[in-house]
């Protein structure tokens, strides 16, 4: 699920491409050292390299034609993932610690979206990631899909891809960024233009009042405590920009950045002590009753 | 001459020592035992404690904690990173309302007239300590070890890696 040797976009397959001949070309190279290495033990006694200058030529200038070579085809292939066409899709991704901001851009205001730690694409399509990163340097790195891009404060930078398959892949901070490095990851949910337009619809729907009288007490609470000032939910008095938009949380696979499975039990834990789960981590515990946490999981989960 | 090498290190290391203390599970002392709900419209509490430190007053991860919390919760919209502007200015000598531990959280928890709002509803205690820690950091009252260092955008020039005017890379023209 997460690996650059399972290519799925034009990008990957040709790094994998290159690092497949490498590895072949390479083998083979060493494979022919070794057999030379145990001929000459076999054969034991003194070599006289009088005659064959001609064969030291050969293997110094063979030597140097293959580096070659591969320095070509690197450059080549580095050449090739620096130039790309219009992108159909551009998406902003920001670095936090430690967690990733995901902006879905339209010119239509009510179809501008910000998410978290998940990006849906759809297939087929050459999608462009503007990177930024908000306190240190991340790196944006989806090993199925393309290579690393550093998020640099300060600095916009870009990366792109063109998923071919539908699927998810795991996604990854490539640059150690502090205590929760390891837990800082993101899932690419590459589906088809249609599914991708559903989802993109859904999500952008405005937000409906719960019915349910638990769910509706559990708006009430997150609003009068201190969840809005940290964290967005679309449509509701919650706009806190410090922490991941909590808009159609429920929709979400993990929780906390890959850090947990987004089920009941996780997200009352992570509420309740987010430091057990993920030490470091800028959320602090929040202090609330049992049947007040009840009301605000019950109205997290009407999120879809 | 080893012997002063050794003990010159060991001076250089020493105020190293505790710095990095990062108290992720602890729980912080619940608020000042005589801790009053209501605050009177002359400056000050009466006396409510001896206390004396904080508990992130000597913690440098607790303090940036804190400090990150002052211009999250926007705390820098009144009080302007501590030099003061529609609030009262933190990096002086004045306290109008104390400068001890326990008064600095109540004037956070309580609020106080003429604009503070009350924080406690909002901010857990944790939070609330290490914005003390952070408020009196600013005026030199915790230990130096444990103080941060002026933020980035208070500095005279850019950091290196924010200098302005910097081109996006490898990003289409419009």
């Amino acid at each position: 699920m997460h690996s650059a040797f399972d290519p799925h976009s034009p990008q990957a397959r040709a790094v994998a491409h290159l690092w497949w001949s490498m590895f072949a070309v390479g083998g083979v190279i060493w494979i022919a050292v070794i057999v030379a290495m145990l001929i000459a033990i076999a054969r034991r006694g003194d070599v006289d390299f009088g005659g064959r200058k001609r064969g030291l030529t050969i293997f110094v200038a063979g030597t140097g034609i293959v580096l070659a070579t591969f320095l070509a085809y690197d450059f080549a292939v580095g050449h090739d993932l620096a130039k790309r066409g219009a992108p159909t899709l551009t998406i902003g991704v920001t670095g936090h610690q430690w967690w990733w901001e995901i902006e879905y851009e339209d010119l239509r205001p009510s179809q501008r979206m910000v998410t978290a730690n998940e990006i849906h694409v759809p297939t087929g399509q050459l999608i462009e990631f503007k990177l930024r990163a908000a306190d240190v340097i991340h790196s944006f790195w989806a090993p199925n899909l393309n290579g690393k891009r550093d998020l640099i404060p300060g600095y916009a930078s870009s990366q792109w891809f063109q998923a071919d398959t539908p699927g998810v892949y795991r996604g990854q901070c490539a640059e150690f960024c502090g205590l929760q490095h390891a837990k800082m990851a993101f899932l690419v949910v590459a589906q088809t233009p249609t599914d991708y337009l559903a989802w993109r619809t859904a999500s952008a729907a405005p937000h409906t009042p719960p019915a349910d009288s638990i769910a509706a007490t559990g708006l009430k609470v997150f609003l009068s405590s201190g969840c809005p000032l940290c964290h967005t939910i679309a449509g509701t008095d919650a706009r806190g920009t410090v922490g991941p938009s909590l808009s159609h949380l429920a929709s979400r696979q993990t929780l906390a950045a890959g850090t947990l499975l987004n089920t009941r039990a996780n997200l009352m834990g992570w509420i309740v002590n987010p430091q057990a789960l993920k030490p470091g981590v800028h959320m602090p515990a929040i202090p609330l009753k049992p049947a007040e946490l009840n009301a605000v999981v019950t109205y997290l989960e009407t999120l879809k | 001459m080893k012997a002063r090498a050794v003990l010159a290190a060991s001076v250089i290391l020493l105020p190293a020592c505790e710095r990095e203390d990062r108290r992720l599970n602890a729980v912080p002392p619940n608020p000042p035992q005589q801790f009053v709900s209501e605050v009177r419209l002359q400056p000050g509490p009466t006396e409510m404690s001896d206390t004396t430190e904080g508990p992130y007053d000597d913690n440098a991860p607790g303090t940036a904690e804190g400090q990150r919390l002052f211009s999250q919760m926007n705390c820098s919209g009144c009080h302007s990173n501590g030099g003061g502007g529609m609030g009262p200015a933190l990096m002086d000598d004045q306290w109008i309302y104390g400068s001890r531990p326990d008064q600095i959280f109540a004037s956070i928890a309580e609020g106080r007239p003429n604009g503070m709002p009350t924080w406690k509803y909002r901010l857990t205690t944790q939070q609330i300590w290490e914005l003390v820690a952070y408020v009196r950091s600013l005026s030199g009252l915790t230990p130096k070890g444990a103080r941060p260092t002026r933020s980035d955008h208070m500095m005279v020039k850019p950091a290196n890696s924010q200098t302005p005017n910097a081109k996006p890379k490898n990003t289409v023209k419009p």
